[in-house]
């Protein structure tokens, strides 16, 4: 290897680094949150791609489809829970946003021709399929078991990641995508080739790191989501609705999934099940901060892309192997760190 | 319970007549419900009895069937591992060897940690695992290994679906017969207890740490079995039985059979396995192309589940069984030769000795240099208003907790670094504030779970029943302390059922069980009728007579006055007083404590 190799994988490392930093702060966040262990995070990331993909090539993607069942789902339980508790007033809203928004966000992909639109308004039509998915999975999966024990929200987990790589294969077929880049500059930076979307994933990942850091410490909302990281009973005695923390902090980790793929999208081919694994490094980088911690977690993240790029030149067929193998040590290190019996809840 | 006996003996019968019954691909079929079973069944024992779990299964499978592939097709073993390819029998063996030493590693390093480490440990090894069969040369990579040689058993080879079916479903009913002798033993009330008892169970002398291997390493055997009768059935192997997904497919089976039931183990592998073959005929026809869609029914299947009906299916099959039961009470208290008794030191000997010990909370001091002493054959109560740091106290003398300075002393051995149960070990023993108990077990087994350290048979001998004549002494210890306490009529009855002042007094049984001599009650009179008060005053004194220490936290004054020897009083962490009943009923600060100077 020499030095020129060495800086390429070194780029390569970081900026896979950095998605996985996101994908690690959105699954702190969900964990501290709601105690839900989030493993279908991943599949956000080969959605948000494969959407915009889909709108590229001038198909309708199959995310509007499970946007549109899952708003009809959600409309007709809490439609019928309203009625039943005789909160009238409260359907306007429940229709709103899961039967008017999936019916316009449905208008928009048919109507406005999205592949023929610039780039930025298909990103933001992505989004806007993708991203709502978040917090109505919340609302059918968790928001019924919120009061479990983290193993049985684990378990629920496991069963929704399943069933959305089975939507994913149906919506998208067995074939990867590959978006265009964002833009087509690149420059030569101490003898190796930048490349613009290097950049893009590089600068909108830090801004987004920085814009989550005002929200939670400059915001109402974002105090709101950690007084419930915090203490659940006491911010809900404070008058703060567990259920909005949940659903919006299942929102943040949806935008977080979708826009992280959108950004590799045009680096690395995506598949419908690629999520998976991208979102495990994820995991991996949140157990080296011990789901606790952010920075620490978005620097485990840069590790593991520093690892995995420079094992892939060493023993590319170990890669995954030698990527897993690093909670090893970090467990190693946490359960001689560890010491009280803990009382599971 | 005949009628159970009944059933079973039904359904073996059954079991064994159908391969002469139904057409090969019914036998084939229920193979594999034999073989997802034996893996379910490990889970059962993990997820639903100990509360813990692993999505990893489908690698130990993968690491049985792979290394009885490897030893038994490899041309050019090294000289070490020769032997274990002569027969497969022999390749079983290294087999669960190796699978005990990963299972040992990955639960040294997970199983210390909160719950939730050991599954993302295990979905980390399932995935490296998997990769890693793919991409050793010397397993074929994804191609995977040929030509495994049949089994053959006693002589006669194992060759057709048929003959292996009497092979699956014996081994089955054998690792099933296992399971539930390990639950109905000693050990087994450890591991029942793992599930939102692990701080009493400490405290009585449990090992968690050690269930909680004993558990995973079961398991994963049991997965291991589950690999080498595939390899030899299949009689190839590739990478892709042993990925994540069947991983977690397993877990689904445990979890919709019914994850806290043996039986469930059979019930879901079925149901999955059948559901699967369905799914696959009918979806890829459905969507029009094809691919493993099952998944989706099965995630959205099991998301409901466990919003609906988290307990599975086998308790509602159960329910239709449900003229059994009911008769417990005319059920024989069980009896044995007395269990052998530690001798009392003699009385006047100092138990216990506090010295100056403070425990703090970040910034509150819950106990402030605290100094009380006790002797055996004498009664201290530890009075307080609210928040006076009483149970804080208690748990720092039992090991519960840890103190942050200072000095505790249990029969001239400093204690204040001890866990709890090796406190427990030396003889003293507690009932807690907020009662903890088992609620779905009988009385009795929770008592029994007190008498835990005076048994000695391990795991082994709870597997194959050998350890009855211990374990039949140990239920009669507990019955003869339920008896003690004034709970005979509710010995069989559910510990969740009772009324919470019950629950007090059975907590008092369990820590008597362990044949303490040194006991520390926290507000055991709390919810008493005044006619239990004074049975329970009653008892305590005939447990001074025989010459145990009982330290008493108790809010009922009438009953510490007229019961204890001396009363230490305690107020924001200190000590304000301490003396005979009589002085300290006097004393001007215990009245400004409790009645705020007006006196």
């Amino acid at each position: 290897m020499d030095l020129q190799i060495a800086l390429l994988l070194g780029q390569d490392g970081i900026t896979n680094g950095a998605i996985y930093a996101l994908l690690a702060l959105a699954l702190v966040l969900i964990f501290a949150v709601t105690r839900v262990i989030y493993i279908p995070q991943g599949e956000f990331v080969a959605f948000g791609a494969l959407t915009l993909a889909s709108l590229q090539a001038g198909k309708t993607p199959g995310t509007l489809w499970l946007l549109l069942g899952a708003g009809v789902a959600i409309a007709l339980i809490d439609g019928v829970l309203a009625f039943h508790a005789g909160a009238l007033r409260r359907l306007p809203r429940v229709f709103l946003w899961n039967l008017a928004y999936p019916l316009v966000a449905a208008a928009l992909v048919f109507f406005a021709k999205p592949a023929e639109l610039p780039m930025a308004a298909q990103i933001l039509l992505s989004l806007a399929l993708v991203v709502p998915l978040g917090p109505m999975i919340y609302r059918l999966a968790y928001q019924p078991l919120a009061e479990a024990s983290v193993l049985v929200l684990l378990i629920v987990s496991v069963a929704v990641h399943l069933a959305l790589v089975g939507l994913g294969l149906l919506f998208f077929g067995a074939e990867g995508s590959r978006t265009p880049p964002f833009s087509d500059a690149s420059f030569d930076l101490a003898s190796i080739r930048v490349t613009g979307q290097t950049l893009w994933v590089l600068v909108s990942s830090s801004l987004l790191i920085v814009a989550l850091y005002v929200f939670f410490d400059r915001t109402l909302y974002g105090k709101a989501l950690r007084a419930t990281a915090i203490n659940r009973v006491g911010a809900r005695l404070m008058g703060i609705s567990t259920i909005m923390a949940g659903k919006l902090s299942f929102l943040l980790a949806a935008l977080i999934g979708a826009f992280s793929g959108i950004l590799i999208a045009p680096i690395t081919t995506i598949y419908y099940d690629t999520g998976f694994l991208i979102g495990l490094k994820g995991f991996v980088a949140a157990i080296v901060g011990g789901l606790t911690s952010y920075p620490i977690a978005a620097a485990g993240a840069i590790l593991v892309g520093l690892l995995e790029s420079y094992s892939s030149f060493w023993a590319s067929a170990f890669k995954e192997v030698i990527v897993f193998t690093l909670i090893i040590p970090v467990l190693v290190w946490r359960s001689l760190t560890t010491h009280h019996v803990e009382e599971e809840e | 319970m005949r009628r159970r006996t009944v059933i079973l003996a039904g359904f073996l019968l059954l079991l064994a007549l159908v391969p002469r019954l139904l057409p090969e691909f019914y036998v084939t079929l229920l193979n594999y419900i034999g073989l997802y079973a034996i893996v379910a069944l490990g889970l059962v024992l993990l997820t639903g009895v100990g509360g813990l779990t692993s999505f990893g299964q489908a690698a130990f499978v993968g690491l049985g069937a792979y290394t009885t592939a490897y030893l038994t097709t490899a041309t050019e073993l090294p000289v070490w591992l020769a032997p274990f390819g002569a027969s497969p029998w022999l390749a079983l063996l290294a087999g669960l060897v190796l699978t005990a030493v990963v299972a040992l590693i990955l639960g040294a390093l997970t199983l210390r940690l909160s719950g939730h480490y050991l599954p993302l440990g295990t979905i980390a090894w399932g995935i490296s695992l998997y990769f890693l069969f793919g991409n050793i040369e010397q397993l074929g990579g994804h191609t995977g290994i040929t030509g495994i040689p049949p089994l053959s058993v006693f002589g006669l080879e194992v060759k057709f679906g048929r003959e292996f079916y009497y092979l699956i479903w014996v081994l089955l009913m054998l690792t099933v017969w296992l399971t539930q002798n390990l639950l109905d033993s000693r050990e087994g009330r450890a591991i029942r207890a793992l599930k939102g008892g692990t701080l009493m169970a400490e405290a009585m002398g449990v090992d968690t740490a050690r269930s909680k291997t004993v558990i995973f390493l079961i398991a994963a055997l049991f997965a291991c079995l589950s690999g080498w009768l595939y390899a030899h059935l299949q009689r190839f192997v590739n990478p892709t039985p042993f990925g994540l997904h069947i991983g977690i497919e397993y877990l689904f089976m445990a979890v919709l059979g019914g994850a806290a039931h043996v039986w469930g183990a059979l019930i879901g592998a079925g149901v999955i396995t059948v559901l699967k073959q369905w799914l696959q005929d009918l979806l890829p026809k459905l969507f029009g192309s094809s691919g493993n869609f099952e998944m989706i029914v099965f995630g959205l299947l099991m998301v409901l589940m466990l919003q609906r009906a988290r307990d599975g299916l086998w308790p509602i099959l159960a329910r239709l069984d449900s003229r059994d039961g009911g008769n417990d009470r005319a059920r024989a208290a069980p009896h044995a030769e007395p269990m052998p008794k530690k001798t009392l030191p003699p009385s006047g000997t100092r138990l216990l000795e506090v010295k100056d010990v403070t425990k703090k909370f970040g910034g509150l001091v819950a106990s402030n240099k605290m100094n009380l002493w006790l002797q055996s054959g004498e009664v201290l109560a530890l009075i307080g208003p609210n928040g006076a740091g009483k149970s804080t106290m208690f748990n720092c003398i039992s090991g519960v907790d840890s103190a942050t300075s200072g000095e505790i002393r249990f029969l001239d051995e400093r204690i204040e670094t001890l866990r709890s149960r090796e406190i427990a070990r030396r003889g003293m023993s507690r009932t807690f504030q907020h009662v903890r108990l088992l609620p779905t077990m009988s009385v009795l087994e929770n008592v029994a779970i007190g008498a835990h350290l005076r048994g000695r048979k391990g795991v082994i001998s709870a597997l194959l029943h050998l350890e009855r004549a211990e374990e039949q002494r140990l239920m009669a210890e507990a019955a003869r302390q339920i008896e003690r306490v004034g709970l005979k009529e509710h010995m069989f009855d559910q510990a969740g059922s009772l009324a919470l002042g019950q629950q007090r007094i059975l907590e008092i049984a369990r820590a008597l069980a362990a044949d303490p001599c040194l006991l520390l009650l926290d507000e055991p009179a709390a919810g008493l009728r005044y006619l239990e008060k004074q049975a329970l005053a009653e008892l305590l004194r005939k447990l001074r007579m025989e010459g145990m220490g009982i330290l008493l936290v108790e809010h009922d004054v009438e009953f510490v006055m007229g019961l204890a020897d001396r009363v230490v009083v305690m107020e924001f962490g200190e000590k304000i007083a301490e003396g005979l009943p009589e002085q300290v009923r006097q004393d001007p600060a215990v009245l400004e404590a409790y009645l705020g100077g007006v006196a």
